[in-house]
Formats: C-alpha cells, sequence, structure tokens
C-alpha cells in the first residue's frame, strides 16, 4: 500500500515546488549540514567537544550512542531550539547549505521553518488534525482556504496517514493512537516543505508496529529530505539510515557508512556499543 | 500426588495471609481509610449547612421584586435592592476590568518571557505578599488613593479596591495555569518556527484558558463578597446608580447593613441578599467553565 503510494504523490510534489524541492539542486550537497569544531555547554557543563562532520542531502543520518552522549543535543543545536534554554552557549559553527546558522543576517524563526523537527513523545496541539497541520502555515500568514487545504493532504498522504485521517480532519488530534499520532506529527513537520527533517527518537514511545510504518516512511521521505535521526535502537540505524555517527561522552568517535559501522567499525568503543558491551 | 502438593500451595499462601501480621496491618488499612471518608463527609458539612441556612432564609422573601425595587427605609416592608444587585455587577467589572489584564498578561511576562530575571522574581513576591494583605488595607489604601483625591465615595473606587485585592489571585492562579502547559507544545510550536508572541497566542494561553479562568471565577467570588473595601470606597445608597462617580450600594454592604438592624424585615431581607450573592455567583462560575471548557 505505501509502496503503491510512493510512485505517484512524491514527483508531483517535487514538481509544483519552488526553492528546496530535489528537482531544482542537480547534485546533492555531501556537506549540507556542516558541524565545525562545534562545542557546546549547558551552563559550565560541556556537553560537546570539537565536533565535526558533514551531512549530506537527502540522505538519512543515524545519530546513536548512549544516554547523555550528545547526540539529542547536537540534533537539537541545527535548528537552535537549545537556545530555549537558560545558560547554554557554544563554540565553532553549523553550517547549512554553506550558510552559518549563526549568521547575524540569519532569522532563527526561518531557520526553524525550514528545518522540520519530530520529537520523542509526539506532541500534537490539542486542536484539529487539520489546524495541527496547518500551524507552520498559519503562523506564516497564509489564509488562502484552498492551500491549506492541499497542505494537509499532501502532508497527510506524505506521513501516510491519509487514509486514516482524511474523515476526521476536524477532529481532535488527541483522539488518534500514539502511532497515528508521531505521524501527524512528521506531517506537521513537512506540511511548510523544510529541507531538513529532525527526528529525536521517533519510535521510542511507539509498539512495533507503528514504528515499522514510521521506518517506512522514513525511506520514503528520504527521496526529499534530509533527515537526521536519533536512535537507541541498533537495528533501526541499520534498517533506515545510510550514514551512522557514533558519539559517546560528548565527542563523535566515528561517523561513516551505516553498513561499514555496523559490519567493520575502524573504533574499539563503537564495536563495544554497538554489539552490547556497554552503554 | 503431584497435583495434591501443586494444590497446596495457594491454601498455605491464604493460611498465611490470615497471620496476626497481616491482620494487623488490614486493620490499619481500614482504619486511615476510614478517618480521610469521615473526615471528607465532615467537610461538607459546613458548606450544606451554610447553604441550607441560606436557602431556609433567604428564600421566603425572593421575587422579581427583589430586584426591580429600591431598599425599604428602616422599619418599613417591601421593596428590594436592585440597586445593590446592580452596584456589585458594576463593582466586581470593574475590578475584573482593571485586574485581569494586569494580571495575566504579568503572569505571561514572569512565566513566558523571562521566568527568572530580577523583576520576575520582584513581581512573583510581591503578588505572594498581596494575597495576605486584609481587605481592608485595601479599602484604606483606595479611600486614600481615590476616594480623597477625587472628593467623594464612589464605584470607580469601590472596583479600584476590589481591582488590588484580586490582581494577586489573578496573577498567581494564571502563572500556575500557564505552568501546566505542557513544555512539548511549546517545543512544537518553536521547532515549527513560530515566534514568542505566536506560541503564546496561539497554543500556550488557548491550553492554559479553563485554568486562567477558574482563577478570575475564584476572584470573582472574593470581588462579590467582600465588604471592608466597599465601606471605604463605595459606601451605600438607597438609590439607583447615575453615574460611576457617586455612592453606590453593594450586595455585602447591604447584607452587613441590614442584618445589624433591630427591624425583622430587614434581617429576612439580608438573608435574601445573600441568597442572590450565592446564586449570582455561582451563575457566573458555571458560565465560565461551560464557555471555556477544555475541548
Amino acid at each position: 500500500m505505501i509502496k503503491a503510494m510512493d510512485s505517484q504523490p512524491p514527483p508531483q510534489t517535487a514538481s509544483s515546488h519552488g526553492t528546496s524541492a530535489p528537482g531544482d539542486s542537480p547534485q546533492p550537497r555531501a556537506d549540507f549540514i556542516k558541524v565545525s569544531d562545534f562545542n557546546f555547554y549547558y551552563g559550565k557543563k560541556q556537553a560537546l567537544y570539537k565536533v565535526n562532520m558533514d551531512i549530506p542531502q537527502r540522505q538519512v543520518t543515524a545519530f546513536i550512542g548512549p544516554s547523555g552522549c550528545g547526540k539529542s543535543t547536537l540534533l537539537r543545536n541545527f535548528n537552535r531550539m537549545n537556545e530555549l534554554i537558560d545558560g547554554v552557549h557554544h563554540e565553532g559553527d553549523i553550517f547549512l547549505n554553506g550558510r552559518s546558522i549563526y549568521d547575524k543576517q540569519m532569522e532563527v524563526i526561518a531557520l526553524r521553518r525550514s528545518i522540520g523537527m519530530v520529537f520523542q513523545k509526539s506532541n500534537p496541539f490539542p486542536k484539529s488534525i487539520y489546524e495541527n497541520i496547518v500551524y507552520s502555515l498559519r503562523i506564516a500568514g497564509v489564509q488562502s482556504r484552498s492551500v491549506l487545504d492541499e497542505t494537509v493532504e499532501r502532508s497527510l498522504r506524505g506521513a501516510a496517514l491519509w487514509d486514516e485521517a482524511k474523515d476526521r480532519l476536524q477532529d481532535s488530534a488527541l483522539g488518534l493512537s500514539g502511532g497515528q499520532m508521531q505521524r501527524l506529527c512528521i506531517a506537521r513537520a513537512i506540511a511548510n516543505r523544510p529541507e531538513i527533517l529532525l527526528m529525536d527518537e521517533p519510535c521510542s514511545a511507539l509498539d512495533p508496529i507503528a514504528t515499522a510504518k514510521v521506518e517506512d516512511l522514513i525511506h520514503e521521505l528520504k527521496a526529499q529530505f534530509t533527515i537526521v535521526i536519533v536512535t537507541h535502537n541498533m537495528q533501526q540505524a541499520t534498517r533506515c539510515s545510510d550514514r551512522t555517527a557514533f558519539f559517546y561522552l560528548g565527542k563523535l568517535i566515528e561517523y561513516d557508512e551505516t553498513q561499514k559501522i555496523f559490519t567493520n567499525p575502524a573504533e574499539r568503543q563503537t564495536e563495544d556499543y554497538i554489539t552490547g558491551r556497554f552503554g | 500426588m503431584a497435583d495434591i502438593a501443586t494444590a497446596a500451595q495457594p491454601t498455605d499462601f491464604f493460611a498465611s495471609a490470615k497471620s496476626a501480621r497481616v491482620g494487623v496491618r488490614s486493620l490499619w488499612s481500614k482504619l486511615l481509610s476510614g478517618i480521610c471518608v469521615g473526615l471528607a463527609l465532615l467537610t461538607l458539612v459546613p458548606l450544606f449547612s451554610i447553604v441550607f441556612l441560606v436557602l431556609k432564609n433567604g428564600l421566603p422573601l425572593l421575587s422579581w421584586r427583589v430586584f426591580t425595587e429600591l431598599p425599604p427605609a428602616a422599619g418599613m416592608t417591601g421593596g428590594g435592592f436592585g440597586n445593590a444587585v446592580v452596584g456589585t455587577v458594576l463593582m466586581v467589572g470593574i475590578a475584573l476590568v482593571l485586574a485581569t489584564p494586569f494580571g495575566v498578561l504579568s503572569a505571561i511576562y514572569i512565566n513566558e518571557y523571562e521566568p527568572f530575571s530580577a523583576l520576575s522574581n520582584a513581581v512573583r513576591f510581591v503578588a505572594k505578599l498581596l494575597t495576605g494583605i486584609p481587605s481592608i488595607i485595601c479599602g484604606v489604601f483606595a479611600y486614600a488613593v481615590i476616594v480623597l483625591t477625587t472628593g467623594g465615595f464612589s464605584a470607580w473606587a469601590g472596583g479600584f479596591a476590589l481591582a488590588i485585592l484580586i490582581l494577586p489571585t489573578i496573577l498567581l492562579t494564571a502563572e500556575q495555569a500557564l505552568l501546566g502547559v505542557s513544555k512539548a507544545y511549546r517545543e512544537a510550536s518553536y521547532g515549527l518556527g513560530a515566534t514568542n508572541f505566536q506560541t503564546i497566542w496561539r497554543v500556550v494561553l488557548p491550553d492554559a484558558m479553563p485554568a486562567i479562568m477558574t482563577g478570575i471565577m475564584l476572584a470573582v467570588a472574593r470581588a462579590a463578597g467582600e465588604t471592608a473595601p466597599l465601606i471605604f470606597t463605595a459606601l451605600f445608597s438607597q438609590f439607583w446608580i447615575q453615574s460611576l462617580s457617586e455612592p453606590t450600594a453593594s450586595l455585602s454592604v447591604l447584607i452587613f447593613n441590614f442584618s445589624t438592624l433591630p427591624f425583622e424585615h430587614q434581617v429576612k431581607m439580608a438573608w435574601t441578599a445573600s441568597l442572590v450573592l450565592v446564586i449570582l455567583v455561582t451563575i457566573a462560575n458555571i458560565t465560565a467553565q461551560v464557555v471555556f471548557r477544555r475541548r
């Protein structure tokens, strides 16, 4: 069913879209997100140490590592969500498509609009399914009914939720099941056609069937989006990512093709972690 | 043989459950539950006795008349207290119009914008301090600030005194209401590129609204029943209100005045006014809960 849908909507959305659609840029950038000598501190406590990495465009990159290793911290820096916390600061820089996200000209609002984020615990607003999805358009001032309607259908189809939700768009989102809620959050995150999709352990609260659906979705979405996913689930990283980064105690230990990381890791710590010897 | 051995185990278990220790434990548990239920029932006693007494003494004189007529002169019978109902509604209204924006917007500032700033801490501290200030002090303050400077008792002054009285209640309950909004909603909103204002206006406030309204209703109930601040500011009037700048009747002051008079009719009317006050507050409360119910 999902495969059947795959063949139709994505090309449509790609052609109807302006700047960030995949069809426009001929060659995916290998350093779409570039992290450069990045240190990050919560107050005095350092959470990230000199991280350097290039995240390729329209691929899935997985961040793995034990709890507290800094993977979520780095993810939340890509759209500067960490700045909502009191007393944080950073050193180094992060570039998005060649441009620093800390550039004075870069508005944090615009940055977050171009990056979709899905959280560990699904967090739909206590509004209707429809209003959840069009939230990002409403705050951007879009009022055209047809644009909103079209966005709702496109996003729900994109998140493989259309068939389940099309007859209850005006119902509260809180009436959905856990897996549906998380897919709604994905639909909401892609509604404004971001270029990047950040997922912070999106499946950790889901049952295996809902998890499989979200993973299928990730496969489909990578045709259009650059996806970074934090996960505690090794199988998930192998199943749905192209590249994997292993973090430990705030340092990026190893970053390579997923297959290489899981079959032939270069670092001892990586091997210990993925084989379950610690963490 | 084996069957008998396994079947014997549950019996053993129940035998041990009947041991002295377990018996004492379960008795203790029952006793504590009993105490809790008993005390909960006891707290209902004063509440129901008040409602019962007010109904019993207030109902006989309750009719449309009391809303349409002016208070009877001392020793006279008949009449009503329509002007006091209007006065109370007006002054509580003035208090709400003055205190709600200050209270709710301050709560938004201290919770959403700069929760840890010195100003926020100061506001929180002062608000907590103000909740403990006796209502008569609010009356004396409003007397000094409004009555003495404007040259007379007025509905404005009464509303102002009530506003000071309810401001901390509204502020602190609104702050709690905002604190109760899940952080996940805020993250979702900021993550989608919303500004501070958009997040507060579209996500935080709608979710906190029922709790904020509850706080405002608490404030209304308190303000409607206050007597001391009004004696110093609005005083009383035997007539229908003509403007907001003249002495104004209120239910609470009418109850206070009439209940101390040596005339049976006036005392009965004080009971009826109490009943009307209770009904008005209840209606306001239910309306707010229905309108702002969490969807």
